[in-house]
């Protein structure tokens, strides 16, 4: 279970996130919309611990630890995971060797051993055909001259192959054509078990056609302003977001 | 001139021995050179291509002259002077700058002399590798000279170690090296230095290139204290290139200089240097490159590359491409930069669970690797991976027990 109280952060000196209250059982899927430079991204980014975001008051707990406590990599062995809006490129660091060094990290932290090479070699192969990712991108360096969408691709396959139970997702449909999108969303249901949870972040409906959301938040101007079930998400695809400033004000 | 002074008084004592043990055509210039660096003393900082590097501070040790043989396996490419096949005067001490101190100190001092000698249109199948291993418990300096000789359409690759038992006393090291490369030879050298703290190394090398060929130079400096090495080449047959490489890997107080010059002679010649540093703790990194165009050197094309990674706060780079051009109708680039990690990628890593320290090391290691990747000889190549990973990592073979690499 996440749960966010009266979180306020800053980036570069500006407040971004002015008070989010939000509690994510296990097994929730809660999809947050809101308008561009609202906070979502900031929000992810202060759940996973990038330092370039200052949080300035309020608790995040984790399965029950205090998660502001613990390092980047800490909160990634504790099981969170975020695919980022703007995956990022690695020059000269090989996805396979990136990709190792994450699993084995992992298994470190949970007290295994590293993998075989050929166990791991088998892992991926396993999870390259889950979400359709192409054998001859895992020799390239991490990102670099993929497409946008293989490097959206590439976030969710490597989210398949650490096993997160909590799962950001930023804007992972943008960029995706109608069928990678599927594919995309397929693998992450296949990945689901009843206990993973998940936070999306997204502009449209599509995805959530697939993956089913149990609650949509609406984050204004750095509040979750909105909350109600699957529906809401629909309306603000129609709608957009100007009704609900209205009812704010 | 108090460094100077015990140098001065060295050599009136030691010169008969060394002059004893030493062949007619060391003998030779051993005067007049022991003249040039009494005058000239150690070059101070104000000198050009000295700025980097206190020389006077590092030869201020009592050393004890080193004055053993050279333990060489006899083969057909290596010699020792004195049985060298070929009349060495007219090569021995030519392309070398006689006014450079260090070269002069090293022509006075040195007592041995190792030739590399590949005759004409020959291609040796296996690499040469020449060993300087340091060894000992005394402080000791070591005055190295090497002469390496290709003939005409001649090939080979040679690797040179600089090792030293470790952990080790004060050594102090210098090297000159003269490449006498005749037209159409390919000549790939590497110079790999894995030393201690505590060894200092002053290398001059100088390169002569004739039509048509082809030298790869490549200095990797993994451990040491401080590392100098100067490079001079002069391309003197139309169409000659050649491509110097630096990887320099520097932590705790290392002090890794490099100073290159290439001399564009002639029409139609080719020069590539990509040198990379990685700086952690306190080390300090220099590099300093000239490439000198002459008036008739047209068509010349020139590409300086030095690219640098300071992964800590306290770590030094000073960084100086310079391009002198007297030609009119050249191509020549030059750049350099001086970074630090990528913070985005950083974090990107540790968001996927890898641990800061392995995460560093993956990214220094990817920065360094485009250096590597230009290796030819493929076993070196391959060594070289694992050996500058393992470097990043803060392994080394023999420092489990060792104080100084704490
Ligand atoms: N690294 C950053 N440096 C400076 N400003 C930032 C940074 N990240 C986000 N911001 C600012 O914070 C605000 C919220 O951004 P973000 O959380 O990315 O919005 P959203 O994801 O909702 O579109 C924006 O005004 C944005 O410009
Ligand atoms: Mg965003």
């Amino acid at each position: 279970m996440l749960e966010i109280k009266n979180l306020h952060a800053r980036v570069a000196g500006k407040e971004i996130l002015k008070g989010i209250d939000l509690t994510i059982q296990d097994g929730e899927i809660h999809a947050i919309m809101g308008t561009n430079g609202a906070g979502k991204s900031t929000l992810s980014n202060v759940i996973v611990g990038n330092p370039v975001y200052e949080v300035t008051e309020g608790s995040i707990t984790f399965n029950g630890q205090d998660l502001l406590a613990m390092k980047t990599e800490e909160r990634a062995h504790a099981g969170i995971f975020m695919s980022f809006q703007t995956p990022i490129e690695i020059p000269g660091v090989s996805m396979t060797n990136f990709m190792r060094a994450a699993v084995n990290a992992r298994r470190q932290a949970q007290g295994k051993e590293p993998l075989k090479s050929t166990d791991f070699l088998k892992l991926m192969r396993e999870k390259r055909q889950l979400v359709g990712i192409d054998q001859k991108l895992m020799n390239r360096s991490v990102n670099e001259g993929f497409s946008g969408g293989e490097k959206k691709r590439n976030e969710i396959f490597q989210m398949a192959m650490l096993e997160p139970s909590f799962c950001i997702l930023d804007e992972t449909d943008s960029g995706l054509d109608v069928d990678a999108l599927r594919i995309v969303a397929e693998g992450f249901n296949k990945l689901r078990t009843a206990e993973t949870s998940a936070m999306i972040i997204t502009h449209y409906q599509r995805l959530l056609d697939y993956i089913k959301p149990h609650f949509v938040h609406v984050l204004i101007d750095g509040k979750i302003v909105k909350t109600e079930g699957p529906e809401l998400a629909q309306k603000i695809e129609n709608e957009g977001f100007d009704w609900i400033k209205a009812e704010l004000s | 001139m108090k460094a100077e002074q015990q140098y001065i008084e060295l050599y009136r004592e030691a010169a008969e021995t060394i002059t004893q043990r030493s062949c007619p055509v060391m003998n030779a210039e051993r005067d007049a050179a022991f003249g040039v660096f009494q005058q000239q003393g150690f070059p101070t900082q104000k000198v050009e291509r000295y700025k980097y590097t206190d020389v006077a501070a590092a030869f201020a040790p009592n050393y004890g002259l080193s004055l053993g043989q050279l333990d060489i396996q006899p083969s057909r490419y290596i010699y020792s002077f004195k049985d060298s096949p070929i009349n060495l005067a007219p090569y021995y001490n030519k392309i070398a700058d006689g006014a450079d101190s260090i070269t002069a100190l090293n022509t006075a001092l040195a007592h041995e002399g190792l030739l590399i000698y590949v005759p004409r249109n020959e291609h040796p199948e296996a690499p040469i590798q020449i060993d300087n291993w340091l060894r000992g418990t005394a402080a000791t300096m070591m005055h190295r000279r090497t002469l390496i000789l290709l003939e005409e359409g001649s090939e080979a690759t040679i690797v040179m170690n600089d090792k030293a038992d470790h952990p080790s006393p004060h050594f102090l090291t210098t090297q000159v090296m003269e490449i006498v490369c005749k037209a159409n030879v390919h000549l790939d050298i590497y110079e790999i230095e894995e030393t201690t703290p505590l060894c200092s190394r002053f290398s001059n090398v100088y390169i002569q290139e004739g039509r048509d060929s082809v030298v790869k130079h490549n200095v990797i400096t993994l451990q040491g204290g401080l590392s100098r090495n100067l490079c001079d080449v002069y391309l003197q047959g139309e169409n000659a290139e050649v491509t110097l490489g630096g990887c320099a890997i520097g932590s705790r107080q290392q002090h890794i200089d490099n100073n290159t010059l290439i001399q564009h002679q002639v029409p139609r010649c080719q020069s590539n240097e990509l040198y990379k540093y990685v700086l952690d703790d306190q080390a300090v990194g220099a590099f300093a490159g000239k490439i000198l165009v002459e008036k008739d050197a047209q068509k010349t094309t020139s590409q300086e590359t030095n690219a640098n990674l300071c992964a800590s706060s306290e770590a030094r780079m000073y960084t100086q491409p310079m391009l002198e051009i007297y030609a009119d109708d050249v191509k020549c680039n030059h750049g350099s930069t001086v970074g630090v990690l990528d913070q985005t990628a950083l974090f990107y890593m540790l968001q996927r669970g890898i641990p800061e320290a392995e995460a560093r090391t993956l990214l220094k290691n990817a920065f360094m690797g485009q250096v590597i990747d230009q290796i030819q000889y493929r076993p070196l190549r391959d060594r070289l991976y694992v050996k500058v990973e393992k470097r990043f990592r803060g392994e080394h073979e023999k420092c489990e027990d060792c104080r100084l690499c704490k």
